[in-house]
């Protein structure tokens, strides 16, 4: 291996290893996934994030994760995403391609895509204590 | 491949022998059955340091931090989370809270700062990609590229850096000593000393375990700043595991051309080579390791001349630690500047120490020098077992000496355990509560240092057995006030005479237990007692009449039938069967007639 070979391996690898770390991940991006969600196409839409947070270079600002049922089965898959500064916003009806759009408006441009908003489920009933 | 989730499984000795591994391949085989294998990369890691609650398992990215996992979690862990996406509650270490506890929470890791245990338990470390990644290897761009020689021992010289192996000297000076020495045949050597024997100290072992690479890395950046091109690692034979993977290691930095001939397309060409070290304690002091790896008898030789000048075969030999390699990496890559920063005025950077013994969380900690043994024992240890009131520490294995509980709040750094009668050695702490007895503990590690004196000069191999007979003797109840000064005298007299470190640092743990604690020594010997009942000759069990209801447990677990009903067969009048007698005098104080009593009608004093 030469050195420019050398450089080159770690620049491949590190994004993959950054991926490991959760410090230092301001950006949260939390998919649902009960049995309700993988069934409307969850899986798919984590695959299309993990792809497009790759692309776009962001594997060290954001972490990826699952969660159970939201609660909104019928709007299936949910994808939860949280940007310092942003509102805490929940998208319905999140299917593959849709992935792209907000990595790119929502996490890139901050913008939120209005269509696809959700309110949080009863905010004023449910409360985290 | 796009994975979801990561599981780290620990694969640290300590954690396999409590089955890592089985976990690891039921992870793996769930995973198949399950259909989630595209999923989840299941990693195969280097010790947490958090042994206590071994097996550590943890799941990112929820960093689930999972405990005492048993093979048969595994179903729950992959079924759960990685198909569902619900933590498992129940093997959480913080039950209470409902969501992941975050890692840096958790008490044990809170002060601990990570720089030789970098990568344990995070990269798979028979994967050099994984370290390269996290930075694996820059050190050596570096080396080979940008610096000259002198630039390189000069950076190390401006870090502060001190050898962890125990004596602490400046690792700049040792390699600027290497540098400058000249060779009639132009060959140095670069030596790893891996041989760490002392009870109770694993971190050497952890280190190369969990992250192999940065040992191979820091040795060659040494070979390229003093002129060598032939490095050794001198690694016990019973640390196989740790031998597996600097193997695996080394094969894989041939291939990859980061180690053997013209490295990195620099031209500069450095190889290792291992060598197994048969077990005995006092190849771990420099010159007997250099005759060691020689493959003559491993004994000292007088210093000077130090290594540096004359060391392998009579070639200048720069030889460091595991623990202070492991170091080297990181000062290149963030500079001597950011290193210094970290520790006190003494002492820079962090120490690793292994904490066993009465403690319960024992395991591997980083802190940076200078702080408390209070914080490393009761906030990061959480204090004695079972609530136990804590007694003293033992620094430094058998060339170290007990710390008493009035010193806990003094800083650790080099300086301040000498001058507390200690030493850092490797950094092993061994914590001793209210059951233990000092004077076992000094007759302990003496007894250690007469196994492990290689002879070779008479303060120690007469030393050491004198003073443990003397011990022996005390423990017996049968010592006097001369005995300790006797033991005094031949103590000073090593410390001044011996040859190498073994001798003049083995009256240590006697030397500072008398001075820490003379009213124990004084019960031994002027009431004949020990106060915390572990010297069997100075202790008896004995059957309390009144609660003893004649069951015969422990007459029939007594393995010399020491115990028989009283003399007259009499029977207590609320009792249906005779009382039982202990024959003080067939008595070997095991205590088996204790533990089996369920009325609490034995008593040891």
């Amino acid at each position: 291996m030469t050195l420019e070979e050398l450089r080159k391996l770690r620049g491949n690898v590190k994004s993959e290893i950054e991926k490991r770390d959760t410090e230092g991940k301001t950006i949260e991006v939390i998919v649902g996934m009960g049995t309700c969600g993988i069934a409307s196409g969850a899986k798919e839409t984590f695959n299309a994030f993990v792809k497009e947070i790759d692309a776009k270079g962001l594997g060290k600002s954001v972490l990826l994760r699952q969660t159970g049922c939201m609660g909104m089965c019928a709007n299936e898959p949910t994808v939860e995403v949280v940007v310092p500064g942003m509102p805490r916003v929940i998208y319905g009806n999140v299917k593959a391609p849709v992935a792209k759009d907000i990595v790119e408006k929502h996490l890139i441009g901050h913008e939120l895509l209005d269509k696809l908003i959700l309110d949080r489920p009863a905010a004023d009933i449910i409360t985290n204590k | 491949m796009a994975y979801s989730h990561y599981i780290l499984v620990c694969g640290g000795t300590a954690c396999e022998s409590s089955s890592s591994k089985l976990i690891f391949e039921n992870l793996k085989k769930e995973a198949k059955d399950l259909g989630v294998e595209n999923e989840v990369q299941i990693v195969q890691t280097g010790c947490f340091g958090f042994c206590e609650k071994g097996p550590i398992v943890k799941v990112l990215p929820e960093d689930s931090f999972y405990v005492n996992v048993k093979p048969e979690d595994a179903h729950d862990i992959i079924a759960e989370q990685i198909v569902k996406g619900r933590e498992v509650p129940r093997l959480l270490y913080d039950k209470e809270k409902k969501s992941a506890a975050d890692v840096s929470d958790i008490p044990f890791y809170k002060k601990q700062v990570r720089i030789v245990l970098r990568n344990c338990g995070v990269i798979n470390p028979e994967n050099m990609e994984e370290y390269i990644a996290r930075d694996g290897y820059v050190a050596l761009e570096k080396a080979l590229f940008e610096m000259k020689p002198q630039d390189i021992v000069d950076e190390i010289k401006k870090s502060g850096l001190r050898g962890r192996g125990g004596a602490g000297f400046p690792t700049g000076l040792k390699w600027e000593a290497g540098l400058k020495a000249t060779s009639k045949d132009g060959i140095k050597y670069v030596v790893c000393n891996a041989d760490e024997g002392d009870p109770g100290a694993y971190m050497d072992r952890s280190t190369i375990e969990g992250d192999p690479h940065s040992i191979l890395e820091a040795m060659t950046i040494c070979g390229r700043a003093i002129g060598s091109h032939k490095g050794f690692i001198y690694i016990r034979a019973e640390y196989p595991l740790a031998v597996h993977r600097l193997e695996v290691a080394m094969e894989q930095s041939h291939k990859a051309g980061l180690l053997g001939k013209n490295i990195l397309g620099s031209g500069f060409d450095f190889d290792i080579e291992i060598r197994l070290g048969a077990g005995a304690f006092v190849c771990g002091e420099e010159t007997a390791l250099l005759r060691s790896i020689e493959g003559k008898r491993g004994m000292p030789t007088p210093k000077p001349p130090f290594p540096a000048q004359a060391g392998l075969w009579g070639e200048p030999t720069v030889i460091n630690n595991v623990e202070t390699w492991a170091n080297i990496p990181v000062i290149l890559t963030k500079g001597a500047d950011w290193f210094s920063k970290i520790g006190d005025a003494d002492s820079k950077g962090t120490k690793v120490f292994a904490l066993t013994g009465k403690i319960a969380n024992s395991g591997l900690v980083e802190v940076p020098m200078g702080t408390t043994l209070r914080e490393i024992i009761f906030e990061i240890g959480g204090g004695c077992k079972n609530g136990k009131k804590f007694k003293g520490v033992q620094t430094g294995g058998p060339s170290g000496g007990i710390i008493s509980s009035a010193e806990l709040d003094t800083p650790i750094d080099y300086g301040a355990l000498i001058r507390m009668g200690s030493m850092m050695g490797s950094g092993g702490m061994i914590v001793m509560d209210e059951d233990d007895c000092v004077v076992d503990v000094a007759k302990f590690y003496m007894d250690f240092c007469v196994d492990e004196s290689c002879g070779k000069c008479s303060p120690c191999r007469i030393g050491t057995r004198q003073m443990a007979t003397i011990l022996d003797k005390i423990t017996r109840g049968n010592g006097t006030m001369q005995d300790l000064q006797k033991l005094q005298d031949i103590g000073s007299a090593m410390k001044t005479c011996s040859l190498c470190a073994l001798g003049q640092s083995a009256p240590n743990p006697t030397l500072s237990t008398i001075k820490k604690f003379p009213e124990e020594y004084l019960a031994h010997i002027k009431d004949k007692k020990c106060p915390s009942g572990k010297c069997k000759h100075l202790m008896q069990f004995t059957i309390d009449a009144e609660k003893c209801i004649g069951c015969g447990a422990c007459m029939r677990n007594c393995p010399v039938e020491a115990i028989t009903n009283n003399p007259a067969n009499e029977v207590k009048p609320n009792k249906k069967l005779a009382w039982k007698v202990i024959n003080q005098s067939k008595c070997i104080k095991c205590g088996s007639c204790m533990n089996t009593c369920k009325f609490s009608a034995i008593t040891k004093k």
